[in-house]
């Protein structure tokens, strides 16, 4: 037997045992109803039928009562548990909306989701195989007045009244299931926020801010040599901001090619860029410089995820892959000492590119 | 077995002939260069008696290197100043010589014999440059040395050294660099490698320490697949979750038998 067949099985095994018990104690109830009766015009009915007087009603009676046969379409256990797996699935999308306002954790918001649908799957499930009716009976018509008919019909009324009330709490908690799972839905519309405006113009860097590595140490003109790349950070400030990543390459002064404008923004052959890629926002973290530049590809700045190409000795711009616009330049001047920083802000709007964005040369207005 | 034995007999016999051809191919460009020295090219008038160093680069390497190593405008670089360090990098990997300038070298089995590959370093390093570097992975530090390889090497050559690809190159498989390999491509930046001097010997040593790790990781809590990264692996979750999915699908559709 496969293993479905097994669980099956049990759950037959399981739900059988709860109706027969249950049918057990309504033919008990059924006997004493129709004993009660049985003394009164039922007896006088049938008498009539039958054109013979009968005494012995209530003996002879229990030969008449069939067994229900009707009864497999209610099963009190499975949907109780069915609306308890429907509650506690309303619970936990009503979760991820708490979550969601109290805390910052996505796992948590992805284990309430995660589960509440695990849990309404589960009880769909399961109301499928054993609340809603499964099976279809045929039943041959019989004489209105029958008197075993009126038992079974004044027995369905009291299971169907019994079953209304479980429809309500099935249907109640399926409600809140909808609701939970609606408002789940909806909530995080509020992380959708302000437009962007001009925080993407702002950034750590302006004039006078130092360059240094991740450990936090400068970086001078001697750092790297020509071909090498590194990361550089704004000195004093959170390495964390979106503006404050740079992939600082230094280059042959006479292989720049950068517009006229920025020409004094590469001292010693030293480029930077902001590390955030224009098309996607991951970092720009590939870097290719050739050996023999004859033959070879020339220098660029490459970004792992979709293979955005930029050239670094001209500005930025980009030469292969999905990216929209250039790589954003800052632009540098040595200190005193030797020491690489910023000569002002970026030359563009970092970042990945929005609507609106991803055409054509933008003026920042830093 | 005997349905088994004729068809693998032919099956055999082409892989066997497709080998040859590839290994002939292959070695067919290369082939000239450890045959001994024709004559005329070994005796130029009036000069001392060359070295067999010499003799190998006059050979195989001149033709894009120039006969001084001085280089050839559109197909190889001069080498005059890249020292023994590259020259070693190069040669002893099977990177050179290439099949036509321009290609990509890539690791392979070199045509010169051992001996050969020193007499053509030591002819390259006179011509100046730095030595091969003295690398000790031994001393290394594999924890900063996995920090230093995710900063600086893992973009390209990815976390575990599997390789992948940029624009314009195949990015190398690090599973055959030793040590020595390291040190050297830290400082040469081969092809369009950049190189990476700002990194200390201490650091290079932790990182020959880590990709020697990385030949053969520790693979806590789960299967390797291939230590080829996150997509692989994705997809084997997607298909045992999938095999999860239909299973359950079947108990949900299965008739409760009665």
């Amino acid at each position: 037997m496969t293993p479905g067949g097994v669980f099956a099985r049990v759950v037959a095994i399981l739900g059988g045992l709860a109706g027969l018990r249950r049918r057990r104690e309504r033919q008990q109830g059924e006997l004493h109803r129709i004993s009660g009766l049985a003394g009164g015009e039922f007896d006088a009915v049938r008498s009539e039928d039958e054109g013979a007087p009968r005494k012995n009603g209530p003996a002879r009676l229990d030969e008449y009562v069939p067994p229900p046969e009707l009864d497999e379409t209610s099963d009190p256990r499975s949907e109780l548990i069915v609306a308890l797996l429907l509650i506690a699935a309303a619970v936990a999308f009503a979760g991820f909306v708490v979550f969601y306002v109290v805390s910052e954790d996505t796992q948590l918001l992805g284990l309430c989701i995660g589960l509440g649908l695990v849990l309404a799957g589960t009880a769909s499930a399961l109301a499928g195989k054993r609340v809603v009716i499964q099976e279809k009976t045929t039943d041959e018509y019989e004489d209105y007045g029958d008197r075993e008919e009126q038992i079974e019909v004044e027995d369905h009324l009291v299971e169907a009244k019994v079953g209304v009330t479980r429809r309500k709490l099935l249907f109640s908690s399926l409600a809140a299931v909808g609701a939970a799972l609606g408002a789940a839905a909806v909530v995080p519309l509020a992380s959708l926020g302000p437009r962007v405006g001009e925080e993407v113009y702002e950034t750590p860097w302006s004039a006078g801010k130092k360059v240094v590595d991740e450990t936090g140490g400068p970086i001078t003109l001697d750092t790297l040599s020509p071909g090498e790349f590194t990361t550089g950070f704004p000195a004093g400030e959170s390495k964390e901001e979106i503006g404050s990543a740079l992939v600082l390459v230094r280059l042959e002064t006479d292989e720049l090619e950068l517009p006229a404008d920025r020409a004094g923004s590469a001292p010693g052959g030293y480029v930077a860029y902001s590390k955030i890629c224009t098309h996607a926002g991951c970092a720009v973290s590939l870097f290719r410089y050739p050996t023999f530049d004859e033959t070879q590809p020339g220098p660029a700045l490459v970004c792992p995820c979709h293979y955005s190409t930029f050239n670094p000795a001209d500005g930025g711009k980009v030469l292969f892959g999905p990216a929209g616009r250039p790589l954003p330049q800052l632009p540098l001047r040595a200190g005193a000492d030797g020491s690489l920083e910023a000569a002002g802000g970026f030359y563009e709007p970092i970042g990945p590119s929005y609507g609106g964005i991803r055409e054509g040369p933008q003026e920042s207005p830093l | 077995m005997k349905r088994a034995v004729r068809v693998f007999v032919p099956v055999a016999l082409m892989a066997a002939a497709i080998g040859l051809m590839a290994i002939e191919s292959s070695a067919a460009p290369a082939g000239e260069g450890p045959a001994p020295a024709p004559a005329s090219a070994a005796s130029a008038p009036g000069r001392a008696p060359e070295s067999a160093g010499r003799r190998l680069f006059v050979q195989g390497c001149s033709s894009c290197h120039g006969f001084e190593a001085e280089g050839v405008k559109g197909s190889g670089p001069s080498l005059v100043g890249v020292g023994e360090e590259a020259a070693d990098f190069y040669l002893r990997t099977g990177r050179m010589p290439l099949d036509r300038p321009g290609e990509e070298p890539i690791r392979g089995p070199s045509p010169y014999e051992p001996a050969q590959v020193r007499a053509l370093v030591a002819y390259v390093g006179n011509l100046g440059g730095p030595p091969v570097p003295a690398v000790h992975p031994e001393d290394g530090d594999l924890a900063e040395g996995q920090k230093l390889f995710t900063e600086n090497c893992a973009g390209c050559h990815q976390i575990v050294g599997r390789g992948g690809i940029l624009p314009g190159a195949v990015v190398p498989d690090l599973g055959a660099a030793d040590a020595r390999d390291v040190a050297e491509a830290i400082h040469v930046g081969p092809y369009v490698m950049p190189s990476f001097n700002h990194l200390s010997k201490s650091e290079v040593d932790d990182l020959a320490a880590y990709v020697e790790y990385a030949h053969d990781p520790e693979d806590k809590g789960g299967w390797g697949i291939g230590h080829i990264g996150p997509i692989p692996e994705g997809m084997v979750a997607w298909l045992l979750a999938g095999v999860a999915l239909l299973f359950t699908i079947r108990l949900i559709g299965e008739r409760t038998p009665r």
